[in-house]
């Protein structure tokens, strides 16, 4: 066993896990976080996607140990009390969702990408998804809940 | 898929990275990014009982310039190379691979020096490695050695870096009229065919060229008749095409599956070796 200790949406969360224990699992089975799912388990879907250090990642292909001493934000860290995240609020007002299942992990790479480029164009927000598949929507609906989130955040 | 137990170890440095590859003695496996690694343990078709992790060594990430001498240290993530302003200006055929490597998250996490050790024959980097003529630094408990891109690739899966070497960092001079080309696979995006072109120019002519094959063949290698035929030539459009004309004859051992069959890779060869090299004339001052 190993001692983890990972900051987690604002919280320092320690545990002792088994090395060969991903992320992801970490995430929902010993903090009940099941926000970020497991879509494919081979590193394709990005339904796993969380920030680790600021920067979204797929939590199937990193171990937990990887990330003692990290910080690590999930789908559930980004509302502010009810007040939703200019992103959840993009695929509520746009119907970027359907099954919802692809939509944390859709959500999250979206952060990244806003955080990079807040300005982004149509191709740069399908670049910026390259990396998260959606069997439900046809991604058109996801393009318009970013576009959607990068307008409110310019605002302010 | 939950991959079989390990030790874990986080190495302090590459000296306590090489003592402790040495104590596991074959059973230990290093870990970068584990964007290569860590799906494998997962079928695994990986199975290393002691985990080393290098992500934390320090100053082995980091892209600087001196002397026209490019340095990227191996933990370097795709992500960082990709959007240096060092690379994209000084050398951007290096900038150009690791901005289509994967997708953002892989970017994110994988690193130069695990990409390179892993060897896939359709990973983007040994293009442009190849390209840049340049080369890796490795540490053993012998010390330091320092192999050459093109000596480096020795097969499938196969480079020559011993099981208690690390590659530590790459060096080349910097290239401006670069650029890679490829054709990618469109769900995992690793490249079917990849080129990678870095031309010497000046008084309207190229003086020399390297061109880098990726994804096509069993390894990377270089396209000499293409770098042959450009020598000399008036840096110009027509003289790229003229000189890719062909460019897929002389490879050896295609790869073939369900992306691309030997003959179509053949056929793409001389297209991204074109596309490659018109793009990176449009970089050349003169
Ligand atoms: C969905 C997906 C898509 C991808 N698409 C592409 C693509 O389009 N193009 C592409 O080129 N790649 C692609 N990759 C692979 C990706 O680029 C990996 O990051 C890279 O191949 C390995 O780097 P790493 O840092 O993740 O290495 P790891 O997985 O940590 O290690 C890989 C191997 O190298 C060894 N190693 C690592 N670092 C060193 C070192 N410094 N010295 C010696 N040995 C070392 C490890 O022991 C291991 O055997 C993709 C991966 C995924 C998951
Ligand atoms: S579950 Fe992690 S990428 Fe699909
Ligand atoms: S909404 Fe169903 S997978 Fe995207």
């Amino acid at each position: 066993m190993a001692q983890v200790s990972i900051t987690v949406n604002g919280k320092r969360r320690s545990a002792d896990v088994e090395p060969r224990l991903l992320l992801v699992h970490f995430l929902r089975e010993h903090l009940n976080l099941t926000g970020a799912h497991v879509g494919c388990d081979t590193s394709q879907c990005g339904a796993c996607t969380v920030l680790l250090d600021g920067r979204s990642a797929k939590s199937c292909t990193i171990f937990a140990v990887q990330a003692d001493g990290a910080e690590v934000t999930t789908i559930e860290g980004l509302a502010d009390g009810d007040r939703l995240h200019p992103l959840q609020e993009g695929f509520w007002e746009e119907h970027g969702l359907q099954c919802g299942y692809c939509t944390p992990g859709m959500i999250m790479s979206a952060v990244n990408l806003l955080n990079d480029n807040p300005a982004p164009t149509e191709q740069d927000i399908r670049d910026g998804l390259d990396g998260n598949l959606c069997r439900c929507t046809g991604y058109q609906h996801i393009v318009n809940a970013v576009q959607h989130a990068a307008g409110r955040t310019r605002e302010g | 898929m939950i991959p079989t137990a390990f030790d874990y170890a986080r190495a302090t440095s590459l000296d306590d990275a090489i003592a402790r590859l040495q104590a596991a003695g074959g059973a230990g496996k290093l870990l970068a990014g584990g964007h290569s690694l860590v799906p494998l343990m997962k079928l695994r078709l990986s199975e290393p009982a002691v985990l080393i992790d290098i992500g934390h060594i320090p100053d082995l990430a980091g892209i600087r310039e001196s002397d026209g001498v490019v340095e990227i240290g191996a933990n370097t993530r795709h992500h960082d190379v990709a959007t240096s302003a060092l690379l994209r200006e000084r050398c951007p055929v290096v900038a150009d691979t690791a901005a289509v490597i994967g997708d953002p998250q892989v970017r994110n996490r994988g690193t130069l020096g695990g990409s390179l050790a892993h060897a896939d024959p359709a990973a983007d980097y040994p293009a442009a490695m190849l390209a840049v003529d340049a080369d890796l630094h490795l540490k053993g408990p012998g010390g330091w050695r320092v192999v050459k891109a093109r000596d480096f690739f020795q097969g499938v899966f196969t480079v020559d870096l011993a099981a208690d070497e690390i590659l530590a960092k790459v060096t080349f001079a910097a290239s401006r009229a670069s650029a890679y080309a490829k054709l990618h696979q469109r769900a995992s995006r690793f490249a079917i065919v990849g080129v990678a072109a870095a031309l010497e120019t000046g008084g309207g002519i190229i003086r020399t060229a390297r061109v880098g094959l990726t994804g096509a063949a069993s390894s990377p290698s270089r396209l000499a008749g293409v770098e042959a035929a450009l020598a000399g030539q008036p840096a110009t459009a027509a003289a790229a095409a003229a000189a890719a004309r062909g460019a897929g004859d002389g490879v050896s051992e295609l790869n073939a599956d369900i992306h691309g069959s030997a003959e179509y890779r053949r056929a793409m060869i001389p297209v991204f070796t074109r596309r490659a090299l018109e793009a990176a004339l449009a970089r050349a001052g003169g």
